[in-house]
């Protein structure tokens, strides 16, 4: 279990080879990058600034990684986000998940993000190229994501 | 007496548009003695006058967490050190 916060860009080929490679056990991996987009809302994307609550942020990735473990058979995870200002096509976020086999794999990345998404304390600022800064809001769906996974629990 | 939990100096943070609305990332402070739970708080923040009436204009609209932890409007703040306040996350 790695959690990593910080403004430096990862390596995913060689992110997902140290996770993987002290076990052989490991039948699958599966990786999400999340990345800046190059529009919001119509709109053209300049830049966006990413802020973090540093403490809570790690405590909380770490939180959420601990219950992937409960709910999946995982050999092995990682949470990397950056913060910081980025600008399209940059990447924001790495989760690597590893399994004996492929469904733990898949389910846990898609865990880890939808929990991250409504928990870990991250908010985007993004700037247009109109020069208009605004604050991104929290989508209804991202929340019923994560809600769906506590109905899963119970 | 009920009074004592708060007459230690606690920490507020604030961020994202709290941040900028209030005017500052984090005070130290004594809360009055009648805050019991992190509802009590945001209707308190509210009442502070300016610029705080503005930044929490909308309480449901923020998010509380209590050393490092999430809370809900219901959560007790005794023996809470550091609490922060902020909009919805919005990352990954």
């Amino acid at each position: 279990m790695t959690v990593r916060v910080g403004p430096d860009d990862f390596n995913v080929t060689a992110e997902m080879a140290r996770l993987s490679a002290q076990d052989t056990g490991i039948g699958g991996v599966a990786i999400f990058v999340g990345k800046v987009r190059d529009h919001a809302g119509g709109e053209t994307l300049e830049c966006m600034t990413l802020e973090h609550y540093p403490g809570m942020t790690e405590t909380e990735l770490e939180r959420i990684e601990t219950e992937a473990r409960q709910r999946f058979k995982l050999s092995a995870s990682l949470i990397i986000h950056r913060v910081g200002t980025l600008k399209p096509g940059d990447n924001i976020v790495l989760v690597i998940a590893c399994a004996t086999h492929r469904q733990d794999a898949f389910a846990a990345a898609e865990f880890l993000m939808d929990y991250l998404k409504t928990r870990a304390p991250f908010w985007k600022k993004e700037v247009l190229s109109s020069g208009e800064a605004r604050w991104v809001e929290a989508h209804d769906a991202d929340e019923a994501a994560a809600a769906a996974w506590q109905a899963k629990s119970n | 007496m009920a009074a004592e939990a708060h007459t230690a100096e606690i920490t507020l943070r604030y961020f994202a548009w709290l941040r900028e609305k209030t005017g500052r990332s984090e005070e130290r402070i004594v809360l009055p003695r009648d805050i019991a739970t992190v509802g009590d708080l945001l209707r308190w923040q509210n009442a502070r006058g300016h610029p705080f009436d503005m930044a929490f204009a909308k309480p449901e609209a923020i998010r509380v967490a209590l050393d490092h932890a999430h809370a809900k409007p219901g959560t007790s703040i005794a023996n809470a050190r550091e609490i922060a306040f902020f909009p919805p996350v919005t990352g990954g």
